[in-house]
């Protein structure tokens, strides 16, 4: 090779590298782009509304005659329905997890997780049909005056599609815990309910909890399964048997009209969207350092 | 001390419990299985007899009996290919970027992956706010195509980046250095052995992306995808709809001929989102055993 060539060949591996990075840093600009579109809108929303009224009123009716701004009645609908949902996924993951790593034997669980795993896949507005559809008529046989729409029946969906999340994180952090500690408890002459709930749960403790956070962080996200099933009603109440509604469902609400730009309507989806963004930040960062910690301490 | 009867108690006390647990968690672990098996069931039954060649070649019509998702499912297509042809360069190429060129402990490398970590666990309809104050509003992509195509593809950069970086990593050093023993360049090695080496679990990550795509419904409604159209897109900057909204439009409605509507709908994007998943699962445990 001549050193034409060299030089060449050597200025195509500099593009190159710095294309990739290019690549690399566009997630760090897609942060910034969430961060900055809901400031810059957030903020302009914030001229026209006080922050406090936005935190503290317990009315929401922007698109009112008299509106009103206080975000507490989309806070309370969005709570309401994550933790419906968390009722359910909590104790039910607990035990799919712990029958995955510590009862079921091995032919049993290469089965059940990639089942687990596929189902998890399901989009969420067929969970949203299931939930209008099948469980609220279900549910209204049960309870009469359970109302058509309500926060309830998509709570109660909403826990079946974030167990699987549930149970793999939790069964992840009961994989990694040692072997050794469960065999000092089998050989203290334990049974295999105590090894579990005394050894492995509290082993893989921090693992479990990041499960929990995560999936109410996925809840506090979730969209359609709302929209469809729980109403659009903002309403600041923890009645599960009535018509609610989430800030994810505010937020589709107003896209599906025709919403012109610059107008304090169109800001307040953005103001909402914060709201969202933050909750579901924090609970992420704390969800994370859960993880990292049985990571560290068992690898 | 207790004695020997005592201990005799205590142990047929400890299996007893071990075994109504047992029984507890797998009933946990059916109850959740039958729950989903419930919903796809549900879905089959009142979908299947719907669905037909006229319902998947028609376009959508106030008569819910002549409606068909003919511009849905053209829509989802474009929309899929789009986003991948955006995605999937990006997403690969800033893998690389993380494996191959930089080192691990780096600032850099470590600011993009924690970033990465966190965008994978933000809202899709968050992506919706963003597509709509970016794409839609201030470039005035408006709401086409082109304007969704990019808003799920920076959705699903995240899965995309996190699997890559899993498959590049796979790859055994040795074939790398045996490359630059023989002269190979940087990106020699990376494009002529990492890359091939790796393609299975790219694809693998990709296939998932895919899926994950073609289900979203959020961020195409908050970039404003309308729900009634009755022509396919010819150019990317073209309005479009896609089967999710369809599906979304037709449960919003009180009719019953609509709601047996987004049944079939369901069916049909139950089918292709759990079959690419299956695929990708599949091509994940083959190619897992292949190398460890």
């Amino acid at each position: 090779m001549n050193t034409k060539q060299k030089k060449r060949s050597r200025i195509i591996e500099r593009i190159i590298e710095r294309s990739l990075l290019a690549c690399g840093l566009l997630s760090i600009l897609t942060t910034i782009g969430i961060i900055s579109v809901l400031l810059f809108e957030t903020i302009a929303f914030f001229e026209e509304v006080s922050v406090f009224d936005f935190l503290t009123d317990t009315v929401w009716a922007p698109l009112s005659v008299n509106k009103r701004f206080g975000v507490l009645p989309l806070l309370s609908g969005t709570v309401l329905t994550s933790l419906i949902a968390m009722f359910m996924a909590v104790p039910l993951g607990i035990l799919t997890a712990i029958f995955l790593s510590e009862y079921a034997p091995d032919g049993l669980r290469r089965v059940l997780k990639p089942i687990l795993e596929i189902l998890a896949g399901v989009p969420t507005i067929v969970y949203g049909y299931f939930a209008l559809l099948f469980v609220t008529p279900l549910l209204q046989r049960l309870i009469p005056s359970i109302e058509g729409f309500n926060a309830l029946s998509p709570g109660i969906v909403m826990g079946i599609m974030i167990l699987p999340l549930v149970s793999s994180l939790s069964e992840d952090a009961m994989f990694a815990v040692p072997r050794s500690l469960r065999d000092a408890a089998y050989a203290l002459g334990s049974s295999r309910l105590q090894v579990a709930w005394r050894v492995v749960v509290p082993a893989a403790f921090s693992g479990i909890t990041a499960s929990f956070v995560i999936a109410v962080s996925r809840a506090i996200g979730e969209t359609m399964l709302v929209s469809i099933a729980a109403g659009q009603k903002a309403n600041l109440t923890f009645n599960p048997l009535v018509a609610i509604e989430t800030m994810t469902t505010y937020i589709v609400q107003v896209s599906l009209g025709d919403t012109p730009t610059g107008t304090l309507e169109y800001r307040t989806i953005f103001a909402v969207g914060m709201v969202l963004f933050l909750l579901t930040f924090v609970l992420n960062i704390f969800g994370d350092q859960m993880r990292q910690r049985f990571r560290e301490r068992y690898e | 001390m207790i004695s020997k009867t005592q201990l005799k108690t205590i142990l047929n006390r400890q299996k007893w419990n071990d075994r109504i647990f047992r029984v507890v968690a797998a009933i946990g672990v059916l109850i959740a299985l039958i729950t989903l098996g419930a919903l796809l069931i549900d879905a089959l039954i009142d979908g299947v007899p719907r669905l037909g060649w006229k319902f998947l070649t028609s376009f959508p019509s106030r008569k819910p009996a002549e409606a068909g998702i003919f511009s849905a499912l053209v829509g989802s297509v474009y929309l899929i290919i789009l986003t991948a042809l955006i995605g999937v360069p990006i997403g690969v190429g800033a893998a690389i970027y993380l494996e191959e060129y930089t080192n691990q402990s780096s600032r850099i490398s470590r600011i993009i992956e924690v970033n990465v970590a966190n965008l994978a666990g933000v809202p899709s309809i968050i992506y919706g706010l963003l597509g709509l104050g970016l794409f839609v509003r201030a470039m005035g992509l408006d709401r086409s195509l082109l304007a969704g195509a990019l808003t799920l593809a920076l959705l699903v950069l995240p899965i995309i980046i996190i699997s890559a970086r899993e498959a590049i990593r796979s790859v055994p050093s040795t074939i790398r250095e045996a490359a630059y023993a023989l002269g190979a360049s940087r990106w020699q090695t990376i494009s002529d052995h990492v890359l091939p080496m790796a393609f299975p679990g790219i694809l693998t990550g990709v296939i998932l992306a895919v899926s994950r795509a073609i289900g979203e419904t959020a961020p195409l409604i908050t970039i404003g995808a309308l729900t009634y159209i009755a022509f396919l897109p010819t150019d990317v900057g073209d309005p479009f709809t896609a089967l999710p909204i369809q599906i979304f439009n037709w449960v919003s409605r009180p009719q019953k001929g609509f709601h047996i509507n987004a049944a079939a709908g369901i069916v049909v994007l139950l089918a292709v989102t759990l079959l690419l998943n299956a695929l990708a699962i599949f091509l994940r445990n083959r190619y897992q055993k292949q190398y460890s």
